[in-house]
């Protein structure tokens, strides 16, 4: 277990700033999901940290030692890519035990380690198998065994679930979010799936541009983002922006209702045209345009079924929002103002 | 369409695609059968023009083989060339695999010229190389010896075998690599265990063609090498069957057959493995 640390972190390609004085801590023992849209440099920074690229400048510190000039190698970081590797030379078992040979561990010690870590897994029965004879899942599973075996001090996983299908993306994510919670290494977790993110991380840092615009737990990322990046690529639908003087209002869809349902006192009333409602099952989406502001804002609300109001397009509704759940944005900076409201 | 019809479509089909195959069969293979037949037909037979040229007309004679293997070097020679080609593999492997390497991860447009302008070189005929070499190898004292031979081929094997390693290199994803290395390897140690393995069919394919290349060598075989007992095959056969305008053709494809078969073997061994080295760097 350790903390990894990235101090003023920066990494340039000629003039294309991936990775733009990052300063970020991953605490011990903790998950922490690096979310961003593509290109914001996820993968330059993990790559970093790992010692595969060599930062612009700033320091990467593991443990409280600076480790910028060691290779990779001598930091004892386990790495799951993207592609997850696997040597398509070697036998899933060999696979496994790449890193103790390289360690020059020995046999019986290799044997008992490899045979834990299948287990952990549930691939015992494919170590005899060549990778390209695995199921993208099962490829996954021996990518992950291959990282846990050496017992690294820090986990870095480069987006390892975005090769499986939906389905068993989901069971991956409770697998992986066990054995690092049964296992308490800290792991560094690079995606661009929010619900990802939300759902394995501890904490959150959503990077944009190659910089941190906000570090926090799940909770704080979704209610109290920071500007108005965050605000808007957090949350599915997106958080709704409506023009008011030189700042924006943000509030998120589910908060967005008619005023017969939301009847507390200390509502922001909006005069709301609808245009298009979808059906979504468990929930209602309504598209619609917010009236009689200096340009027409296009805003969505988020209803549960069990919200029975009857809604159809082209009428005119009054929706509210309780004040405390509107955020406000200074237009100019996009920053959260805070104080605003009670 | 009947079903008459379509047993006939597909019978015409196959016979199309035997028929086909067996054109390239006998096309690709009558070399090596002339070669075969000739060394072992007697000398009138083959001197005789009215006579069935694809068939023994008289009984088979040993008596080519005899001569090739009696009267001429033949044995040296095959050991000579043996010899050189083990040396220049051996040197061209040193050179063109991390050479290869280099050019398939060097990123950035120097890695493109200079890959081009290595291919380059090998495209310089021996035919003009030849006169600066002598001076080199004279000036060495190197002059009718072997190692001469071992010093000049390196100049197009290398060249070659980096072009076309290169390619293989390029196909392997850096990402093994860089797992291997964060799994606790250094460079060298990633590419000797991961890198080397993977591309075993391309170091494969520069040692086969390295050594083809040597054993088809001829120019500068004859020019650095002037004594019998160093010569190499390709320069030694034809140097001695043939005699002013008698050519010794039964032992000349006796000695063509005895040099080409092993290769041709060790080709059709590693036939798949060599054509996807091929085509390996055609996809990018
Ligand atoms: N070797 C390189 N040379 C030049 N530019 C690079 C290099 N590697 C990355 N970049 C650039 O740096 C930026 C960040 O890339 P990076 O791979 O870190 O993005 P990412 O956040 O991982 O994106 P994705 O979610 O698509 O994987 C991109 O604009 C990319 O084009
Ligand atoms: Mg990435």
């Amino acid at each position: 277990m350790a903390t990894v640390e990235a101090r003023g972190v920066s990494k340039y390609f000629d003039d294309v700033h991936a990775v733009d004085g990052i300063d970020l801590v991953a605490r011990e023992g903790e998950f922490l999901a690096l979310l961003g849209p593509s290109g914001c440099g996820k993968t330059t920074l993990m790559r970093i940290i790992a010692g595969l690229e060599r930062p612009t400048a700033g320091d990467v510190v593991i443990d409280g030692e600076v480790v910028t000039d060691l290779p990779p190698r001598a930091r004892n970081v386990a790495m799951v890519f993207q592609s997850y590797a696997l040597y398509p030379h070697l036998s899933v078992a060999k696979n496994i035990s790449f890193p103790l040979r390289a360690l020059g561990t020995e046999r019986g010690e290799i044997a008992r380690k490899v045979g834990w870590a299948a287990r952990m897994f549930g691939i015992e029965h494919l170590l005899a198998r060549k990778p390209r004879q695995l199921s993208g899942g099962e490829r996954q599973r021996v990518a992950l065994a291959r990282a846990v075996v050496r017992e690294p001090v820090v986990f870095l996983l480069d987006e390892p679930l975005s090769n499986l299908d939906a389905k068993l993306r989901n069971a991956a994510r409770d697998e992986l979010k066990q054995f690092q919670r049964h296992l308490g290494t800290t792991t560094i977790y690079v995606t661009h799936d929010q619900a990802e993110a939300m759902g394995l991380g501890d904490r959150i840092a959503v990077l944009n541009h190659g910089k941190v615009c906000q570090i926090g737990t799940p909770q704080e990322i979704y209610g109290r983002p920071v500007d108005v990046f965050v605000a808007t690529f957090i949350g599915s639908p997106p958080m709704n922006l409506v023009e008011e003087e030189d700042i924006w209002l943000g509030f998120r869809p589910e908060a967005f209702l008619p005023r017969q349902v939301e009847r507390s006192e200390g509502s922001v009333e909006f005069p709301f045209r609808v245009t298009r409602v979808e059906y979504l099952g468990a929930e209602r989406l309504v598209y619609g345009v917010i009236e009689g502001r200096a340009s027409d804002a296009h805003v969505i609300s988020k209803l549960p079924t069990n919200v029975r109001a009857d809604i159809t397009p082209g009428e005119r509704h009054v929706f509210v929002v309780r004040s405390r759940d509107i955020d406000r944005f200074d237009r100019q900076s996009g920053r959260r103002i805070d104080g605003g409201a009670p | 369409m009947t079903p008459l019809e379509a047993r006939a479509r597909r019978w015409g089909g196959a016979f199309g695609r035997t028929g086909l195959l067996m054109f390239f069969v006998s096309f690709l293979a009558f070399p090596f059968y002339w070669m075969l037949i000739t060394t072992f037909k007697t000398t009138q037979d083959l001197h005789d023009i009215t006579n069935n040229p694809y068939l023994f007309n008289d009984p088979p004679t040993l008596h080519h083989l005899v001569v090739l293997f009696e009267d001429t070097q033949y044995l040296q020679w095959l050991a000579n060339t043996g010899l050189v080609g083990l040396a220049v593999v051996a040197i061209t492997l040193l050179l063109a695999l991390p050479a290869g390497y280099a050019l398939a991860r060097m990123t950035g447009a120097w890695a493109q010229t200079l890959g081009v302008a290595i291919f380059l070189t090998y495209l310089v005929p021996p035919t003009i190389l030849f006169v600066p070499f002598s001076r080199i190898i004279a000036a060495l004292g190197l002059q009718d010896s072997l190692w001469s031979l071992v010093l000049v081929y390196p100049s197009f094997t290398v060249p070659f075998c980096s072009w076309l390693l290169m390619g293989f290199f390029k196909a392997i994803p850096r990402d093994l690599e860089e797992a291997a290395m964060v799994d606790g390897l250094s460079r060298l140690g990633a590419f000797l265990k991961v890198v080397m393995p993977i591309s075993l069919a391309g170091v494969l394919t520069a040692v086969i063609f390295t050594f083809t290349l040597v054993t088809q060598e001829f120019v500068y075989g004859v020019t650095f090498i002037t004594s019998s007992a160093s010569y190499t095959v390709s320069v030694g056969v034809p140097t001695f069957l043939v005699r002013g305008d008698v050519y010794f053709w039964g032992s000349m494809m006796g000695a063509c057959l005895i040099a080409s078969v092993p290769i041709a073997i060790v080709y059709n061994l590693f036939v798949d493995r060599f054509v996807a080295g091929f085509t390996v760097g055609a996809g990018k």
